[in-house]
C-alpha cells in the first residue's frame, strides 16, 4: 500500500535509470544517509564506534570489492586477505616516504598498488576455473604473507616487521576522535558503494555478469574474457586494498602481516555469500552479519548462560561462539542459499502487495 | 517462510540490541579493575591457558587471603583474543573505559603492537614481562609500556653470554655457528638485530631459519640445520611449534641438548609431550618453577583449597602458570604503590598506576614477604628504566622435570643501551614524537 | 648429494603425509560433488578423539596394554566419525543438494568452524599424544656410500607405507565390491545413479563415512608425528596444492601430486629458500600447483572440464 510505483511516472530516461526509481525507496536512503551521519554521532559510545561501527563499515567495503569478484563476475577468490595487505602496505610506503602526504591520496595509492598485484594474480583466472581458480587465489594469500614478513623494503626497514601509523589528517583535519574515523570510512563506503553500484549497472557490469553466468556463450558474443575478467579483479582488487588500508590506518593502527592472514580471506567469503553474491547491499548485510555476530556472542552467551545458572568460561564462550558461527552459516544456507539480500528483495515484493497476500 | 522471517529479524535485532547493552555505565569505581586478555582457543592455547590462570589465581588470592590491596577489592575480567591482533584490540576497548581499570596484559605481541599506539591517548599502561617491544626498555621514550624483567633483546644477548660461557669465553665463540630457528612473525624476528650485533662481535655464523606460523610441518627447517650441522640452535617459538620442533630435531638426529629455547620456549607444554625426546633440551627460565614458594602454597590454601582454582590443580607451578602468578603480583604491586602516594584505599587511574610501575622497587626483603623467595630476581623500575631487572637463567629438561643448569646471568647494558636509545630515537622521530621531559617523572 | 637424497626422500614422504589428507577430499568431490574445507577439521576432529579416547580408556576400563587401547580408541572414534558423517549428511547435505559450489564450499566451512569448536569443547586445547608405538628416531642408510650416510625418518615412512596400503584398500573398494561400483556411478552422474535405483542420501553417507575413517588414519598419523592441538587443522591447507594439481577426481593423483608437492616444496625451501631469506615452501605449493594447472587446468588427472553452450 505504502511501496509501489503506482503513479510515479518517469518523463525522460536519465529519470527512468536512475538508481532508486521508486519515490519511497530515495526518501528512506536520504533518512538513512542523515541517520548515519548526523544521528549515529550523536549517539553512539566510544567503544560503539571503535569495536562496532567502524569494523563494519570498513569490512563492508572489503565485502563489496569480493562481491564484485565473486558475485557479478563469479571468479572464486579467497586470496582477498592478501589484497587488503597489499592496499595496507602500499598505502603504508606511500604515506611514510613522501613526507607530507595527506591520508586519502595514501589509500587511493594502496588502492592502486593492490589492483597490480590483483591483476597480477588474476591472471590465472583465464586458464583455471571454478574450484581450481579458487584454490590457486591461495597462493595470492601465502605469497603476502611470506612477501611482507621477508622483504624488508616494504615495511619500511622495520626490525621486528610490525609497522604503525600516526597522526592521520584529511584536508587539515586531523582524524584521531572515534567519530572522525567513523566519518571519513562512511564517507569512503558511500563514495565507493556509489561508483560500484553504477559500475555494475553499466556496460562492463553485465560483462561481467555475462562471464559468470556461461562464459563461454559470453565469448561467442564478443565479449573478451580476458578484459572482462581481469578488469572485475582490477576493480575488486583496488576497493578490497583501499578496504585494506583503512583497515590498518583507522582500525588497528599497528599492524603485522598476520592481521591480513587467510582468516579474513574466509570471512570476506562468508560475508558476500551471507549477505548474498551479486548484490551491492548484499555485502552491508553480510558485514554486519560477520562483524556484529562474534561480539553479540561473547555478549550473550555469559548473560544467558548466567540465566540457567552456568558458568561459562571464556574458552567456552569462544568454543561455543566457533560452533554457533559454524552452525548458523549452514543454517543460514539451507534456508536462505541466495543470502540476506534475497530475502530483503523478497520482503520488498511483499511490501508492493501489502496488505493483499497475492 | 514466514516464521523464517520472524525468527531472522528477531535474532538480528537481538543481536543489536546485547551488544548495545555492553556499552558500559559510567559509575564511581569501587573496585580495581583488571582486565585479562588472554587465549584459551586456537594453536597457542597450550601455553596461553596457564598463563591466563596464573594471573587469574593471584588476583583471587589477593582477594581471599589480603582483602583487596589495603582494603579495595580487585575485579577482574578475561576476554578471548585468540593471539589474534583484531580481536585483541576490540577486547581492549571493550575494557578500557570499564571504572577503575589498572593495565593491560595483552600476552601477544602483535597485539602489543597495535596497543602501544592506543595507550598514550587512553592513558592506561601496558605491561610486557619478557615479550613485545625491545625499545620499549627506554622509559623516557616510552611511557605507557613496561617490558618488565627482559625483553627478547636481553634474553638473547643472555644466551649468547651463556653460550661464551659455555665455550670458555665469548672470543671462543669464533668460527661458530649458531642457528636461529624462529617463529615468522615480529615475536620470532625481534632478537635477530642484537644476533647480529653479537655475532659481529665475537665472529660467529648466524644462520636464521624461518618457520611460517603455527609451526605445524617443520621438516625442511630442520633438513637444513642437518646440511649445515651448526653448533647450537636457538629456538625462538610459541605455541605449538615448540613441541614440533623438539620432535622434528629428535626425527633429524640433531642433539637436543644443543639446542637453547628462548623463555617462551621452555615450559612443560613444550616438552611434556615429547617426554624422553626432549631430554637435554635447555632453554631460558626467567622465573622458578615448582610448588615450594610460599605464594605458591598460599595459592593452593587460599584458592583452590576453595575451589575458586581457575584451572587444574596440577597446572599450579608449572613455568608459565608461576610467570602469570608474577605478572599478576607486578600489577597488584604497581596498584599498590600508586597508593602510597595517590591515597591508600582508593582506587586508582591508569596514569596513578603507570606512576606506580615505574617507581616499582620490589626488593629481596619484599619478594620474601610476598612469598616470592626464590622465584624471581629483585625488580626496580625508574622513569628512564621500564624493564627493572634483566636477569635470566638457563634450565634443563631431564626427561621428566626442569632443573637449572646455570646462574643469573645480566644482559649486558653495554651492548644494549646503544641499541635500545637508536631503536627509540627512531620510533620517536617517525611518530614526531619527542623523549619525556626529566620533570615529567616526578607525575 | 647425500643431502640432496635426504631432502628427495624426505620430500617424497612428506608428499605422502599430504595425500593422505588429500585423499579425504578427494573421495568426497568425486562422489558428491561437495569441495569439503572441513576435512582439515575432520582430520583435527579424528586425532582429538583417538588421542583422548587412548588416555580415557585405561582410566575407563583399566586397560593395561597400549596396543590394546589404541585399538580401541580408534574402533571409538572411528564411530565418533561415523556420527559426524551421518550428521553432516542427515542435517547439511540433504537440504544444500543441487546449490552452487560455492554456495557448498561455504556450508562445509560453516562446518570446519563448528567441528573445530565442537573440538576443543569436547576434548581440550592442550597438546594431545597419540602414541601408536612409531619410531621416533632416525635411520641412516647408505652409510658405505656417503658419510654419514643418508637420513630416512622411519616414522615418515610407516607413514607412507600406511598410506599406501589405505589407497590399496581404497582402490579394491571402489574396483571390486557393489558399493565401490555404485560410488563410481553416483560421482559419474547423479541423475543416472538414481534413476537405476541407486539410494544417493545412502551413498553420500558412506562417502562421507570413508573420509572420515581416511581423516582418522590421516590424523591419527600427523599426531603421532606432531602431537594433536588445534593447530593441525591447517594440514588441510597445505594438502590443498595436492588436490589440485592431482586433480579433484582423482585418487591416483592425489598420491602422485602428494609426491610432486612434497618434493617441490622441499627442494625449493632448502635450496631456493637461502637466497630469499627461507619460509617459502607454502607459497611454493601453491604456485607450483597453479604452473601446472596453466598447462592442464583440470589437474594431472583430473576430469576435463567440458563447457557447453
Amino acid at each position: 500500500m505504502f511501496y509501489r510505483e503506482n503513479g510515479q511516472f518517469k518523463t525522460s530516461y536519465r529519470a527512468d535509470q536512475q538508481i532508486l526509481p521508486i519515490r519511497q525507496d530515495r526518501v528512506v536512503m536520504a533518512l538513512l544517509l542523515v541517520f548515519a551521519f548526523a544521528v549515529v554521532p550523536m549517539l553512539a559510545s566510544d567503544y560503539f564506534f571503535r569495536a562496532i561501527l567502524i569494523p563494519f563499515l570498513i569490512m563492508s567495503l572489503a565485502a563489496l570489492g569480493v562481491n564484485i569478484l565473486v558475485g557479478y563476475c563469479g571468479q572464486i577468490s579467497l586470496g582477498s586477505g592478501a589484497f587488503m595487505a597489499v592496499g595496507a602496505y602500499g598505502a603504508y610506503n606511500f604515506f611514510v616516504r613522501i613526507p607530507g602526504l595527506p591520508l586519502i591520496p595514501a589509500l587511493v595509492l594502496g588502492g592502486l598498488c593492490a589492483t597490480v598485484f590483483g591483476i597480477l594474480f588474476g591472471l590465472p583466472s583465464l586458464r583455471v576455473k571454478g574450484l581450481y581458480l579458487a584454490v590457486a587465489t591461495l597462493a595470492a594469500q601465502f605469497f603476502s604473507d611470506w612477501m611482507f614478513l621477508r622483504i624488508k623494503w616494504l615495511t619500511h626497514d622495520s626490525p621486528s616487521g610490525s609497522v604503525s601509523v600516526s597522526e592521520l589528517q584529511v584536508l587539515g583535519l586531523p582524524i584521531d576522535s572515534a567519530q572522525s574515523k567513523y566519518w571519513l570510512c562512511l564517507s569512503l563506503l558511500v563514495v565507493i558503494a556509489l561508483l560500484a553500484k553504477n559500475l555494475v549497472r553499466s556496460a562492463v557490469g553485465r560483462e561481467w555478469m555475462a562471464i559468470r553466468d556461461m562464459d563461454v556463450a559470453a565469448a561467442v558474443i564478443g565479449i573478451r574474457p580476458m578484459y572482462a575478467k581481469l578488469s572485475a579483479f582490477a576493480v575488486s582488487s583496488f576497493i578490497v586494498g583501499v578496504a585494506g588500508g583503512l583497515w590498518a590506518f583507522i582500525y588497528l593502527g599497528a599492524w603485522e602481516p598476520a592481521a591480513f592472514s587467510v582468516d579474513i580471506s574466509f570471512r570476506l567469503l562468508f560475508m558476500v555469500i551471507i549477505g548474498g553474491l551479486g548484490s551491492i547491499l548484499g555485502g552491508f548485510l553480510g558485514a554486519a552479519f560477520i562483524t556484529l555476530l562474534p561480539i553479540a556472542l561473547s555478549q550473550a552467551l555469559p548473560a544467558l548462560a548466567g540465566l540457567v545458572g552456568f558458568d561459562i568460561s571464556t574458552a567456552g564462550v569462544s568454543h561455543a561462539e566457533l560452533m554457533i558461527f559454524g552452525a548458523l552459516i549452514v543454517w543460514f544456507l539451507i534456508v536462505e542459499p541466495h543470502g540476506l539480500a534475497k530475502l530483503w528483495s523478497i520482503a520488498k515484493q511483499k511490501l508492493r502487495l501489502w496488505p493483499f497476500p497475492h | 517462510m514466514k516464521i523464517r522471517d520472524l525468527i531472522l529479524a528477531v535474532a538480528a535485532v537481538a543481536a543489536a540490541a546485547s551488544s548495545l547493552i555492553a556499552t558500559p555505565v559510567q559509575a564511581q569505581a569501587k573496585e580495581q579493575f583488571f582486565p585479562l586478555l588472554s587465549y584459551r582457543t586456537g594453536p597457542y592455547a597450550p601455553n596461553g591457558i596457564p598463563w591466563a590462570n596464573g594471573k587469574q589465581d593471584y588476583l583471587k588470592l589477593i582477594n581471599a587471603r589480603d582483602g583487596g590491596i589495603n582494603g579495595v577489592k580487585l575485579t577482574y575480567e578475561e576476554c578471548e583474543t585468540g593471539y589474534a591482533t583484531d580481536r585483541g584490540v576490540e577486547c581492549y576497548e571493550r575494557l578500557k573505559s570499564r571504572p577503575g581499570v589498572a593495565l593491560f596484559d595483552p600476552q601477544a605481541t602483535g597485539i602489543t603492537f597495535a596497543l602501544t599506539e592506543k595507550v598514550p591517548t587512553d592513558k592506561v599502561p601496558l605491561i610486557t614481562l619478557g615479550y613485545g617491544l625491545s625499545i620499549a626498555q627506554d622509559g623516557l621514550a616510552f611511557k605507557w609500556n613496561f617490558p618488565l624483567m627482559g625483553s627478547y633483546w636481553t634474553g638473547a644477548d643472555i644466551l649468547v653470554q651463556h653460550l661464551g660461557k659455555k665455550e670458555g669465553g665469548l672470543d671462543k665463540l669464533k668460527g661458530k655457528k649458531i642457528a636461529l630457528v624462529y617463529h615468522d612473525s615480529p615475536f620470532g624476528k625481534e632478537p635477530i638485530p642484537l644476533l647480529q650485533e653479537r655475532a659481529k662481535m665475537h665472529g660467529f655464523e648466524l644462520q636464521l631459519i624461518p618457520v611460517t606460523a603455527p609451526g605445524v610441518e617443520q621438516k625442511s627447517a630442520w633438513l637444513q640445520v642437518r646440511q649445515s650441522r651448526p653448533d647450537y640452535v636457538m629456538l625462538w617459538g610459541w605455541g605449538v611449534m615448540n613441541s614440533t620442533a623438539l620432535k622434528e630435531a629428535q626425527a633429524t638426529g640433531y642433539p637436543r641438548d644443543k639446542m637453547y629455547g628462548v623463555w617462551w620456549a621452555g615450559a612443560e607444554p613444550d616438552v611434556k609431550d615429547v617426554g624422553e625426546g626432549a631430554k637435554g633440551y635447555n632453554a631460558l627460565a626467567l622465573n622458578t618453577s615448582g610448588t615450594q614458594p610460599k605464594v605458591i602454597q598460599d595459592i593452593l590454601k587460599n584458592v583452590h583449597g576453595k575451589s575458586q582454582g581457575t584451572g587444574p590443580k596440577d597446572e599450579v607451578g608449572q613455568v608459565l602458570y608461576t610467570r602469570g602468578v608474577i605478572i599478576g603480583m607486578l600489577g597488584v604491586e604497581a596498584v599498590r604503590r600508586a597508593q602510597e602516594r595517590f591515597g591508600k584505599g582508593k582506587v586508582m587511574t591508569g596514569e596513578q598506576v603507570r606512576w606506580g610501575l615505574e617507581n616499582l622497587n620490589l626488593d629481596q626483603k619484599r619478594l620474601d614477604a610476598m612469598g616470592f623467595t626464590g622465584i624471581m630476581q629483585p625488580l626496580s623500575t625508574s622513569c628512564a628504566d621500564h624493564m627493572g631487572s634483566t636477569a635470566a637463567r638457563v634450565q634443563t629438561w631431564d626427561g621428566s622435570k626442569w632443573s637449572f643448569t646455570s646462574d643469573f646471568i645480566q644482559a649486558d647494558e653495554q651492548i644494549l643501551k646503544p641499541m635500545v636509545k637508536a631503536g627509540a630515537d627512531k620510533y620517536l622521530a617517525d611518530k614526531k614524537m619527542s623523549r619525556r621531559a626529566p620533570a615529567d617523572c616526578q607525575s | 648429494m647425500a643431502f640432496f637424497l635426504e631432502t628427495l626422500l624426505g620430500g617424497l614422504m612428506a608428499g605422502m603425509l599430504y595425500s593422505l589428507v588429500a585423499l579425504g577430499f578427494v573421495l568426497i568431490f568425486k562422489a558428491s560433488g561437495v569441495f569439503n574445507f572441513a576435512q582439515g577439521a575432520m582430520v583435527l576432529f579424528g586425532a582429538l578423539s583417538m588421542a583422548r579416547f587412548s588416555e580415557w580408556i585405561p582410566l575407563w576400563t583399566g586397560v593395561d596394554s597400549l596396543w590394546l587401547a589404541n585399538v580401541l580408541a580408534f574402533v571409538m572414534a572411528a564411530v565418533v566419525m561415523f556420527m559426524v558423517a551421518w550428521a553432516v549428511e542427515y542435517l547439511v547435505l540433504r537440504h544444500l543438494v543441487n546449490q552452487e559450489g560455492a554456495t557448498l564450499l561455504m556450508a562445509t566451512l560453516g562446518i570446519a568452524y563448528f567441528l573445530e569448536g565442537l573440538g576443543q569443547a569436547l576434548f581440550g586445547s592442550s597438546i594431545y599424544k597419540i602414541d601408536i608405538g612409531m619410531p621416533k628416531d632416525p635411520v641412516f642408510i647408505l652409510e658405505n656410500l656417503f658419510p654419514g650416510g643418508v637420513l630416512v625418518n622411519k616414522e615418515d615412512l610407516y607413514a607412507a607405507l600406511i598410506a599406501a596400503a589405505m589407497v590399496t584398500l581404497l582402490s579394491l573398494f571402489f574396483q571390486k565390491t557393489a558399493t565401490g561400483r555404485a560410488l563410481r556411478a553416483v560421482a559419474d552422474d547423479h541423475q543416472a545413479a538414481q534413476s537405476i535405483g541407486i539410494p544417493l542420501n545412502r551413498i553420500w553417507m558412506i562417502v562421507w563415512c570413508v573420509a572420515g575413517v581416511v581423516a582418522l588414519v590421516a590424523g591419527m598419523i600427523w599426531g603421532s608425528k606432531l602431537g594433536v592441538q588445534f593447530s593441525l587443522a591447517t594440514v588441510a591447507l597445505r594438502a590443498l596444492p595436492v588436490v589440485i594439481l592431482g586433480g579433484l577426481t582423482s585418487v591416483p593423483g592425489a598420491i602422485i601430486g602428494g609426491l610432486i608437492i612434497g618434493v617441490g616444496e622441499k627442494l625449493s625451501e632448502v635450496y631456493l629458500g637461502g637466497f630469499v631469506g627461507g619460509g617459502i615452501e607454502i607459497w611454493f605449493a601453491y604456485v607450483l600447483a597453479l604452473g601446472f594447472l596453466l598447462i592442464r587446468p583440470q589437474g594431472l588427472f583430473g576430469e576435463k572440464i567440458i563447457d557447453r553452450v
